[in-house]
């Protein structure tokens, strides 16, 4: 993986001192608050419901055993012992003190991570597929690209007043773990009739108050124009994206209005005064950077392991994790293990200090030292040997990170709501809980099959319910918390924005009108079709009867 | 407003000119583009500076045939988070190869000034309050860029290849 | 009867804190000061903007309790008494 050098540890340090130097003029009062709020947020700093909230970037999901540890320290020793992973593969800790936050930059500034744009109208922390470099549909690597895009993007000095945030996410392989068509730009590396490896380039998706799906402004970019691809993109936004209107802002609302052909218009015209340019990406500059990302010192191994086979036949738990939360991989002999942080009656995508320091721990153990974050809220050691899974089970099974039930209905994404926010109107957390607890039969969770929940707190969709198969979106009636359904929607190469149902239900009902829901699946399904599929075909009359005539 | 020009505070010999004033006999005006487009033959055969202040929602192709003639041009930060300026900046310097003075009004505050260093300004129209030194510190705060603009900084990748 | 207390986040460390009658701020509800007529709730509002002014507090606002001096928004009860439950060990929740 990309280790910072001198150059980059230089510039991640004269970040921390800049932000000290802030924090002190605030705490002395030569800062007023709406003068230092855009610094700090450009620092990932939130003032959240009962402290600072901060938010650290894991570039494209990528962490080695120490960042992960000093992810830990951090927990632990600024914040309350934990931390929570989120659909953007970062890192929050809800409990932040104004006055220690430099400090914990500059612990986290020596292992290479940081906080910088995770917050403000900036390009924000690039997303990939948590499983880049292992998958064995990958056409290629995406997180050399990935990284060249959060060098660029780091501190743009003309890209760090947009009209509105921008996300940027990357996949490499056909099936889309990445949610791409969901982004702001989204980008899906491809082979051409030649045989050449170049980008389609979607812009203008996103969920928030206007979900809307990317649409292609490019269908092949070669590899060495991606930089000015982008800069053109971004300088097309940054000119003409509206900033009368905060929820008019984003590049989907410019898309959408101007339509997708004009803005490709507008973009190539733009492209066609930058693509030989300085951002032009010299073989070396990339070369140097797919060299970080080589594979890994792989031993040669049997594609059938004695020790899984014994296993999967002697104990049926470890069969059941085997099933759900270990992935296939490139390379023989190897697996990608999933941790699901969703443990029965637990919040979604938390982890505890000692949570962490085991598994970075494990990361070393059973792999080469690298732990990736999922935009499901779950961890991934992508580098397992097959002969290694049984042990590795046990050891996650005493940490409580084997719950098997990756992709299942108790692996619900949610957003902190809320119990943290102060952007929420209701809570997600807790909506989480009662629901892993309803379906905490895991065989009767495997019966019903993949199944994505996804619960957001309010309007401003962190936790994408637009594209579960079941949406939670919290909202406030007459002061009570309420809960908007919608069905059907889904994030990979078929993404979807799924469909509202009818009125809100209320809290003590969301349990109740998930479970009708999903019974009514597994009424209506036929061989081997899974909840969104089934949704697809019947429609949503059979569910609306289920949730608002049986209730 | 104090003008910060060159790491110092400097005097402005530069006099913003409304649209329907008469023009100064001599000294340095700058004009609103709508009033550059109105008079813009006498203004181009007028002797002596001429500056054009360019709203943030103009294209810079608007007074692309008259930079020869333009030794200023003002754009405009209306609140610091509008960001529209630094492309026009960029566009400026980079694609018309605009060298004159390129100047920063409205709302500068002393965070954004290297991110305005960086796409070509070079003169800032600033509040008074901050002292001369801390604007000259907000220019050293970095000594990595990452990006390639027109200001002839070395980029990261740049010191790398340089490097081996 | 209803009233009204002052309340915002500390600046040093982000904790909510309510506006005692001595004019301090404390970190429990139970320590605010409830002002029951709209005048005198401007007076201790303007107050608590001086707090802020000042780089003590930050972002203060009235909110609306009930006779038992209880927030009665759902959000305010959230920031006066914790996260609704104990997500955690170490996480402070005490809804009553």
């Amino acid at each position: 993986m990309y280790q910072y050098d001198t150059i980059d540890q230089t510039f991640v340090q004269q970040r921390v001192a800049q932000f000290r130097d802030q924090v002190s003029r605030r705490l002395a009062g030569e800062l007023a608050e709406d003068e230092f709020k855009p610094l700090r947020l450009l620092n990932g700093l939130y003032l959240q419901l009962h402290a600072y909230m901060l938010r650290v970037a894991i570039p494209y999901g990528v962490l080695s055993a120490r960042q992960l540890r000093a992810l830990a320290h951090v927990a632990r020793r600024y914040d309350r012992g934990y931390g929570h992973f989120t659909t953007r593969q970062n890192i929050q800790f809800n409990w932040i003190k104004l006055a220690e936050a430099p400090d914990a930059l500059a612990d986290l500034a020596a292992v290479g991570i940081h906080g910088i744009q995770t917050s403000g109208n900036t390009i924000r922390n690039v997303t990939t597929d948590e499983l880049a470099g292992v998958a064995p549909d990958e056409i290629e690597d995406p997180r050399p690209w990935c990284e060249l895009i959060r060098q660029w993007s780091t501190l743009h000095p003309e890209f760090s007043f947009l009209p509105r945030k921008f996300k940027i996410a990357v996949t490499g392989s056909p099936h889309d773990r990445a949610a791409v068509r969901v982004h702001d730009i989204g980008l899906r590396m491809h082979r051409n009739p030649a045989g050449e490896v170049g980008f389609e380039v979607l812009v203008g998706g996103g969920l928030g108050r206007t979900p809307l799906i990317g649409k292609t402004i490019k269908p092949f970019l070669p590899k060495r124009d991606l930089l000015s691809y982008l800069e053109a993109v971004l300088r097309t936004y940054n000119l003409a994206g509206r900033r009368d209107n905060i929820y008019k802002a984003r590049i989907k609302i410019l898309v959408h209005d101007i339509g997708a052909d004009a803005m490709a218009e507008r973009v190539e015209a733009e492209w066609a005064q930058l693509r030989d340019g300085a951002l032009v990406v010299a073989d070396a500059d990339i070369a140097r950077l797919a060299a970080a990302f080589a594979p890994a010192p792989y031993a040669p191994r049997s594609p059938r392991s004695e020790a899984v086979e014994h296993a999967r036949l002697t104990d049926a738990a470890f069969g059941r994790w085997l099933k759900r939360n270990v992935f296939a991989h490139k390379v023989a002999g190897y697996a990608a293990v999933k941790l699901s942080l969703k443990p029965i009656d637990g919040p979604p995508g938390d982890a505890t200090a000692d949570q962490m320091d085991a598994v970075a721990d494990l990361a070393e153990r059973y792999g080469f030292g690298e732990i990736r974050v999922s935009h499901e809220q779950n961890l991934v050691l992508p580098d397992v040997a097959l002969d290694d899974l049984p042990a590795l089970w046990r050891a996650l099974d005493a940490l409580g990170l084997a719950t098997p039930n990756i992709g299942l209905v108790s692996d619900i994404i949610a957003c902190p709501g809320l119990d943290y926010c102060g952007l929420a109107t209701a809570r997600s957390i807790p909506v989480a809980q009662h629901l892993t607890r309803r379906f905490e039969d895991i065989a009767r969770a495997h019966d019903i099959g993949k199944l994505h929940i996804n619960i957001s707190g309010c309007i401003n969709a962190c936790g994408h319910h637009h594209v579960g198969h079941i949406g939670l979106l919290g909202v406030d009636k007459n002061g009570a918390e309420h809960y908007q359904i919608t069905l059907g929607g889904r994030a990979d190469e078929h993404a979807a924005l799924g469909k509202l149902l009818g009125p809100a239900v209320p809290y003590d009902g969301v349990v109740d009108a998930v479970e009708r829901i999903v019974e009514t699946y597994v009424r209506l399904r036929q061989d081997g079709e899974i909840f969104v599929d089934t949704v697809k075909r019947v429609g949503p009359t059979p569910f609306k009867e289920a949730v608002y005539v049986a209730a | 407003m104090s003008l910060l020009k060159d790491g110092a505070l400097a005097q402005d010999p530069w006099v913003a000119v409304a649209d329907d004033a008469p023009l100064p006999e001599d000294g340095a005006p700058i004009v609103s583009l709508a009033r550059w487009q109105r008079d813009r033959a006498a203004l181009r055969a007028r002797n002596g500076a001429l500056g054009v202040r360019l709203p943030n929602a103009a294209p810079v192709a608007a007074i692309a045939d008259d930079l020869d003639r333009l030794t200023l041009v003002a754009l405009e930060f209306p609140k610091f988070n509008d960001g529209r300026a630094f492309s026009q900046a960029r566009q400026l310097r980079e694609r018309y190869r605009y060298t004159g003075e390129l100047r920063a009004t409205g709302q500068v505050l002393r965070d954004q000034l290297l991110f305005m260093t960086r796409c070509g300004f070079d003169a800032f129209e600033v509040a008074k309050g901050d002292p001369v030194s801390a604007w000259a510190n907000a220019l050293t705060d970095f000594t990595v860029f990452y990006q390639p603009t027109g200001d002839g900084r070395p980029t990261a990748a740049a010191l790398r290849r340089a490097g081996g | 009867m209803t009233g009204q207390i002052a309340t915002a986040n500390r600046l040093v460390d982000g904790a909510v804190v309510f506006r005692r009658a001595d004019g301090g701020w404390g970190l429990r509800v139970e320590e605010a000061v409830v002002i029951a007529d709209e005048a005198a709730a401007e007076t201790l509002l303007a107050a608590a903007k001086r707090d802020a002014a000042a780089a003590l507090v930050v972002e203060p606002y009235l909110v609306e309790v009930d006779a038992a001096g209880a927030p009665t928004s759902y959000r305010e009860r959230i920031r006066a008494y914790g996260p609704s439950r104990a997500f955690h060990a170490d996480v402070p929740t005490r809804h009553p």
